[in-house]
């Protein structure tokens, strides 16, 4: 799914996939963290996002 | 053709007189010139209605479902693949199946060779390689092996894989150093050029769903885009709940696409939904192994677990 959506053009490092256990506190810090400054070095995603007004 | 017209002719008379399947399921001329369309016949006298040419692009997988008693089906490569996807996923059973395989030598993109006509074509016919056609200003000899549409091009299962009966000689398979020439080009943009091309693709969009009722992996009772609770996705002509469609329809056939081509040939807006599509068949291919249609033993990819199964991109 990663792959069909980096071919439409979304970045890859916008998506994420990842296996944490409810006992891995550590390791889900260190995911979101990790996704929080990849998406920031790619500024807002203004792809396949609703203009409802 | 005319050979392959008779034979299926020949075999559904034979079956159904001998009552050995209830109906036939093939191709009959359509309403428009190159047009053709599936029927089902059950009366021996309607054997005259079917017929089989370079037009019949829809893929007859679609519809063998539901049916009561032995069905005979008329199938060129990749119907006969999709075949095989429907006894895997448990749509039919093989039993109840009479497969008449056809060696196809190809389809042509109808529209690629309206383009070539200012006004209306009013006649269609073909000899071998050569197609004749006729409008009311002009008349046209082509060459068929120039108007084929793309996925037949880059088809390597031309033959059908299971078969009761064969209409002709099994046809050469061609074998490609390149089999996805059009998925590289879209992987060599960067992302926002991708975006711009589907963006493009799926300008015209008018949320028929002819693709997805032509095509024969899509049978769920109830699609996605159909469900109000929860509604999955947006039914009116945004663009992003358009994308999401063609995004999430390519997604649901991963690894079970044969690139048939019936949507493309469905799509009233000529909109190559295969883009989406291709990826996919590219990426099971090389993750995977994988082609969908090819064996009865085996469950999609997507639809099995292995250990051996690509797991780098989960962290």
């Amino acid at each position: 799914m990663g792959n069909l959506l980096e071919h439409m053009g979304i970045e890859r490092d916008r998506v994420h996939f990842s296996w944490i256990s409810s006992a891995e506190a550590t390791k889900f810090v260190d995911v979101v963290k990790e996704i929080s400054e990849k998406v920031r070095a790619l500024g807002p995603n203004k792809k396949l996002v609703k203009d409802y007004n | 053709m005319d050979t392959y017209i008779n034979k299926i002719r020949e075999l559904s008379l034979k079956l159904l007189k001998k009552k050995e399947v209830v109906k036939v399921i093939g191709f009959t001329k359509g309403t428009l010139p190159m047009a053709t369309s599936p029927i089902a016949i059950s009366l021996e006298q309607d054997v005259e209605k079917l017929i089989f040419n370079s037009t019949c692009g829809l893929n007859l997988a679609n519809y063998i479902r539901n049916h009561k008693g032995k069905i005979a089906v008329i199938a060129k490569g990749c119907d006969s693949r999709n075949i095989i996807t429907h006894i895997v996923e448990n749509q039919i059973p093989r039993e109840q199946l009479h497969i008449i395989g056809v060696p196809c030598k190809g389809m042509i993109d109808k529209t690629k060779v309206a383009s070539l006509f200012d006004d209306d074509i009013i006649e269609f016919s073909e000899d071998n390689d050569t197609l004749l056609l006729k409008s009311s200003s002009k008349e046209e000899r082509l060459n068929k092996q120039d108007y084929l549409r793309e996925n037949c091009k880059l088809c390597m299962h031309k033959n059908p894989v299971i078969y009761d009966d064969l209409v002709g000689d099994l046809v050469d398979e061609q074998t490609l150093d390149t089999p996805y020439p059009d998925v590289e080009q879209i992987e060599n943009m960067d992302a926002d050029t991708k975006w711009q091309h589907f963006d493009k693709l799926t300008k015209n969009c008018i949320r028929c769903y002819a693709c997805r009722n032509a095509c024969p992996i899509c049978y769920c009772p109830t699609c996605f885009v159909d469900e109000s609770g929860p509604q999955w996705v947006g039914k009116g002509q945004d663009k992003t709940d358009v994308n999401t469609f063609h995004f999430l329809r390519a997604f649901h056939c991963a690894g079970r696409c044969t690139d048939c081509g019936a949507c493309v040939e469905a799509c009233p807006m000529d909109i190559n939904v295969r883009d989406f599509t291709r990826k996919l068949n590219k990426d099971s291919f090389e993750l995977f192994e994988w082609e969908a249609g090819l064996d009865l033993t085996k469950r999609p990819p997507l639809d099995a677990y292995s250990p051996n199964d690509p797991n780098d991109f989960i962290k």
